[in-house]
């Protein structure tokens, strides 16, 4: 690709600035929000309506939430939603590995009957509208008590992980040339040694990556505890709508702290991540 | 599952090392893709028997008020599609789907063009890029709605729009709801985009530029063409997601004001889980899927000639 300003090159013209200035815009556009976010979530209850960018920063907000102190609105189990979102993430991701990627590195290493129809299967998962299949799981949960429990939930979050886990894997194992696996049959390996002792440890940088990912999307995940879920398997990003709902007095400091809390751990993932991130976001379709 | 599949792996007898490929016998070679896959197999029937249920629903009149249901046809077909309201979602929807998607695209596109170049302020903006798309979209929507709000919200504030102008207001509210979700999502189209263009080969690039090509003859004769696969990619990804927005929406509007935002996921929503006519929103749900599973196969098959052109292309 030729690049315009290669090193040496003179730096500043014209266009670059043009093109710079642009992506500034964009830039503030893109982090306002999540500055604002942070503000919020250092104002005092007097301060939380202004629009004003100077105050005395305070932290209790963020006691607040997670002690549940103070008003009937806090009354929110922020603390309580965090674990949850925790443990059924983590069995979630735990799970789709487990399942994933013996089903990955089959899909990645043979053409088998089958295969592609069990990939795209798979793939429509993550294009299918959630709702066609949460409302039979509505009645299905109440009917065999799985509604509101984290079992229930750890299995729904599998739709939203699994296919991620396979498909991000399966364009590892593709990759992985297959000689390495050949020579360590021929060593005298059965040929799941071969599978754990080399071909594992040599995408173990798309396993971390793809089971980050897949918590990163279970976490964010609304639509499956909003239906499958009320107080016991309910996930921070349920709890954190239940700040809105307060009849006429508002909470946005609360709010903003709630958000700030939920916000870091995907964010904290996906920096840790970073490199990985396309080739996970895209399912494996676009490689980098 | 698992375990018991590897458990009858490690049956497998010591590969003999006379041949290029270990002799174990043939059948169970052929079976073991298929002992791998079974657990993965197993969810995708556990989740195909509540999608047929829920097909099965759209033929019944179940609700929660009738717990006795009894096979209705096409009933609940005749009267959605009837409805004005449902096709006023299509409408919400088809909005939302194509226009976010584009405008996601376009100043996707145009990001990763820019952060190609080696600019200092390009390089910083990278590492920042994707923070939207790591926020989960529900809290995106509440720290979003906190800036809407009339009165008190920052927006108004900071754009000089006074506290009179109402970002959530039946006119305006899809408008907001799409610039929320462009928020988020743009930075998924640019990354895209821009693990694209640095996986392309350079040679065509240097050759056209010592024949004096202009950037912007290269660009749409060589750059795009080969780029294009990525920003299926892309597309195909958003498009498909824009289709079933509910989070976003949901958070901000609950639909409204009126049916300004109601979508059809958000229709299916209203119908079956605080309606609790579980038929008609299964019946909304049926429709949308297969308005999605249409799509789907054609941006798929559009991708496929991309990518043999741009292979083409590339040679």
């Amino acid at each position: 690709m030729a690049k315009e300003l290669l090193p040496g090159q003179r730096r500043f013209t014209p266009a670059s600035i043009a093109a710079d200035v642009v992506l500034l815009v964009w830039f503030v556009f893109s982090l306002f929000p999540i500055v604002w976010m942070v503000l919020l979530a250092l104002k005092t209850d007097a301060e939380q309506t202004s629009t004003y960018f100077s105050f005395s920063p305070t932290f209790e907000n963020f006691g607040t939430v997670l002690s549940q102190r103070g008003t009937d609105l806090t009354s929110v189990d922020f603390t309580s939603s965090l674990l949850t979102s925790l443990i059924n993430c983590g069995g979630a991701v735990i799970v789709s590995l487990v399942i994933g990627i013996p089903a990955a590195y089959a899909a990645g290493r043979w053409q088998y009957r089958g295969s592609n129809d069990l990939m795209f299967q798979m793939l429509s998962f993550r294009f299918a509208p959630e709702l066609m299949v949460i409302v039979p799981l509505f009645v299905i949960y109440n009917q065999i008590g799985l509604f509101d429990t984290k079992v229930g939930m750890v299995w729904v979050l599998q739709l939203v992980t699994m296919p991620l886990v396979v498909w991000i894997l399966r364009s590892y194992f593709q990759d992985l040339p297959e000689d390495l696996e050949q020579a360590a049959l021929l060593d005298g390996y059965t040929r799941i040694r071969a599978f754990v002792m080399v071909a594992l440890p040599l995408v173990r940088p798309g396993i971390a990556a793809a089971a980050l990912l897949a918590f990163i999307f279970a976490w964010n995940n609304y639509v499956f505890p909003l239906i499958l879920s009320d107080s016991n398997a309910s996930t921070v990003t349920v709890a954190i709508t239940k700040y809105l709902g307060g009849g006429g007095q508002a909470y946005y400091n609360l709010t903003a702290a709630a958000a700030v809390i939920a916000a870091l751990p995907p964010l904290i993932l996906a920096l840790t991540i970073q490199r990985y991130l396309v080739r996970g976001l895209s399912f494996g379709a676009v490689k980098s | 599952m698992a375990t018991q599949t590897e458990g009858r792996r490690t049956t497998d007898a010591p590969a003999p090392k006379s041949s290029g490929k270990p002799e174990v016998p043939r059948w169970r070679r052929k079976l073991r893709p298929y002992l791998l896959s079974v657990p993965a197999v197993l969810i995708v029937i556990g989740i195909l028997y509540p999608f047929f249920v829920g097909a099965w629903y759209s033929f019944l009149n179940y609700a929660a008020v009738n717990p006795n249901p009894v096979f209705v046809g096409f009933a609940n077909y005749v009267s959605v599609l009837g409805d004005a309201q449902f096709w006023s979602s299509v409408r919400v929807t088809g909005t939302f789907a194509v226009v976010a998607t584009l405008v996601e695209t376009v100043i996707g596109v145009i990001i990763a063009l820019l952060l190609n170049r080696s600019s200092i302020v390009g390089r910083i903006f990278e590492k920042v890029l994707i923070l939207p798309l790591m926020i989960a979209p529900v809290i995106a929507a509440v720290v979003w709605k906190l800036m809407f709000n009339p009165q008190f919200g920052v927006l108004n504030h900071v754009l000089g729009l006074g506290n009179t102008f109402d970002w959530l207001s039946s006119q305006n509210a899809l408008f907001s709801v799409i610039l929320v979700d462009l928020w988020i999502f743009t930075p998924f189209v640019a990354i895209l985009v821009l693990a694209g263009i640095r996986s392309l080969p350079k040679e065509p690039f240097e050759a056209s530029e010592v024949d004096g090509a202009s950037w912007f003859y290269m660009f749409r004769r060589l750059m795009l063409p080969m780029l294009w696969p990525y920003i299926l990619v892309a597309v195909i990804f958003r498009f498909m997601d824009n289709l079933k927005f509910f989070d976003v929406p949901w958070v901000l509007t609950a639909g409204g004001p009126g049916v300004a935002t109601r979508s059809l996921q958000i229709g299916a929503f209203e119908d079956s889980i605080i309606n609790l006519d579980y038929s008609r929103g299964s019946t909304y749900m049926f429709l949308l899927w297969i308005l999605v599973f249409i799509t789907a196969r054609f941006l798929v098959s559009v991708l496929g000639k991309a990518q043999r052109r741009a292979a083409g292309a590339e040679n």
